[in-house]
């Protein structure tokens, strides 16, 4: 690999993780608050999944030269976070985290399922590993965003309410990076254009049964800078809560 | 976690059978004598299946309202390995709730309902939770010790009539059991660290001697209402005994890391007993009833909860969904 490809790399990989960190700290949140007790426990599962994913990743870096997951998960500041701002967001009521978790899994797991192809052998290897993880978290996603869409006034109101709000951060995930065109020609990653196309169609199907209208593609306004490191104000109160006790006492093992 | 059954003394032994078909009664006791266990279906006396929901209910509000104060550390847990073992862990109490509002709801009362008594301060949860978890220790002191009393008072229960609960327990136990090291392993980790370190786990200690002290409740009156119900294998052992079996098992385990205990009274004696200084029981009384540092905070946050998911519900809660009775 040259310097050029382990850039381009690293960047894919920042990206990918600082989502599954920031999403799966958001998902936690729920922990001891979710609406009944067996979606408490479904979001804290998946969280569990997302944050040791984020770290299989960051392990990935640390193997290209990045230093150790703990320090680069519990040390960094908000803007030096490559994550969409989508996931970033606070959790606001149940209908938003669960059309975020929608919007967000249906990309994810098609983006692990095309990098298990990679021609960077050891993300791909990881890749191949969490796409069985993610199917779950999908078919979670899938079942509530029907269920609750379709199931009285109300609750369709705040999933279609919810869903405009994340649709532009949504398509924010899909920013390009600078190394997109050679991600593509080396094999490593198909690319965001490719991605999108998928998961529009991927999600398509399940918003008509849960009667959810996707806004009209002439008010799309993707919420780009998430991957430059350009945050909502939401992120750095996360970041800082996060690292707390990590800073404490930085000497220290915990 | 978390559950320390806490039987309302001021109930009256002549009370607990008036009115029962003598008979069915003594065949009843016959079976639990027999150390057979019994089923929700099965015979029971009216004060037997009261007591069993109480307790059972009060364990798994002790489940829930306990995820609270170890919960506001997951998003503050230092480094991954941590965090990780944390939300797992928090999320089996979770679990163990779901587990133990399906074994009382076999004896007839629902989830929601218990949840409402919950909500509205009707019904009871363990007293500790009514105090803050200050520091990242103070949530690492309560999975150590907190689930270690727990355990106690579980692997007791356990032994108890009524198998849907003894089910739950058995699975709740083996649970606990790594919770409890992953609690010993971070105390350790403190105690053992930087200056920093070991003044925050010594500050969390301190701080949570006396709620554990008080964990097991005041001592049992003798009464003929407590021997029925240990009669029944509701009540399993005395207060005193979990009480004493927990410093039997801890105290030296402390020490050993360099730890101070609040209590300069504190010491084994020479026929092995563990004398102490008596905790407040007044502050647990006022603490269990409602004037605790954190007891409105963590029912109002329950509360919210409960209001936030409303809707949530009511969308489930549609033609095609009917209510089934676990199975146990």
């Amino acid at each position: 690999m040259n310097q050029n490809s382990s850039e381009a790399i690293k960047e894919l990989l920042y990206k990918m993780a600082d989502d599954l960190l920031i999403i799966g700290h958001r998902n936690s949140e729920w922990t001891g608050l979710g609406p009944i007790l067996e979606e408490d426990i479904s979001f804290s599962s998946m969280a569990q999944d997302k944050i040791g994913q984020a770290q299989a990743l960051y392990q990935l870096l640390n193997d290209l030269g990045e230093q150790e997951p703990d320090t680069v998960a519990f040390t960094r500041n908000a803007n030096q976070f490559h994550n969409a701002q989508l996931v970033e967001l606070p959790n606001g009521e149940y209908d938003f985290s669960l059309v975020r978790h929608f919007l967000y899994d249906h990309a994810d797991q098609l983006r692990f399922e095309a990098l298990a192809n990679s021609s960077y052998e050891p993300l791909a290897k990881v890749a191949r590993k969490v796409k069985g993880e993610l199917k779950y978290h999908v078919f979670h996603a899938n079942t509530w965003m029907v269920k609750l869409g379709s199931a009285n006034e109300e609750s369709h109101n705040r999933m279609q309410a919810a869903f405009n709000e994340a649709w532009n951060y949504a398509l924010g995930m899909f920013e390009k990076s600078s190394f997109e065109d050679q991600l593509i020609a080396e094999g490593v990653f198909e690319g965001e254009e490719t991605l999108q196309e998928k998961w529009l169609a991927n999600i398509t199907p399940y918003l008509i049964k849960a009667g959810i209208e996707i806004p009209a593609s002439t008010s799309w306004n993707p919420v780009f800078g998430g991957r430059i490191g350009n945050h909502t104000a939401n992120l750095s109160p996360l970041v800082e809560e996060m690292s707390e006790v990590f800073r404490f006492d930085p000497t220290a093992e915990w | 976690m978390y559950g320390n059954a806490y039987i309302d003394p001021s109930d009256k032994a002549a009370a607990m059978i008036a009115g029962e078909d003598s008979e069915k009664l003594e065949a009843f006791e016959k079976r639990i004598a027999a150390g057979e266990k019994i089923e929700p279906k099965d015979w029971m006396p009216k004060e037997y299946r009261k007591q069993l929901i109480r307790m059972i209910e009060q364990h798994a509000h002790s489940e829930i309202i306990g995820a609270l104060p170890e919960g506001t550390w997951i998003t503050r847990a230092p480094g991954f390995r941590r965090k990780l073992a944390l939300m797992a862990k928090v999320q089996d109490e979770v679990g163990h709730a779901q587990l133990l509002y399906s074994a009382a709801e076999t004896l007839g009362k629902s989830r929601e309902a218990m949840i409402n008594d919950l909500i509205t301060g009707k019904s009871k949860y363990s007293n500790v939770f009514n105090y803050p978890a200050f520091t990242w220790a103070d949530a690492c002191v309560i999975a150590w010790l907190i689930d270690a009393g727990a355990i106690i008072n579980q692997v007791a229960n356990a032994k108890g009539s009524y198998g849907p609960y003894c089910r739950a327990l058995d699975r709740i136990c083996t649970e606990e059991s790594f919770h409890l090291k992953y609690g010993h392993d971070n105390v350790v980790t403190l105690a053992t660290g930087t200056q920093k370190q070991r003044e925050m786990v010594q500050g969390a200690l301190t701080r949570w001697w006396p709620p554990i002290m008080h964990f097991f409740g005041p001592s049992d009156k003798i009464s003929n209402h407590t021997e029925i119900l240990m009669r029944w294998k509701v009540k399993m052992a005395s207060n005193d005994d979990m009480r004493q079996q927990f410093l039997n098992m801890y105290v030296p385990k402390i020490w050993d890391l360099g730890l101070v205990l609040p209590d300069p009274n504190l010491k084994q004696n020479e026929a092995g007993v563990w004398e102490y200084t008596e905790p407040d029981w007044d502050e647990f009384k006022r603490v269990i009833n409602g004037g605790g540092p954190c007891n409105a905070e963590r029912l109002a946050v329950r509360r919210n909860a409960e209001e936030r998911g409303r809707w949530v519900r009511e969308a489930l809660n549609t033609s095609e969904s009917k209510y089934i009775v676990p199975l146990a």
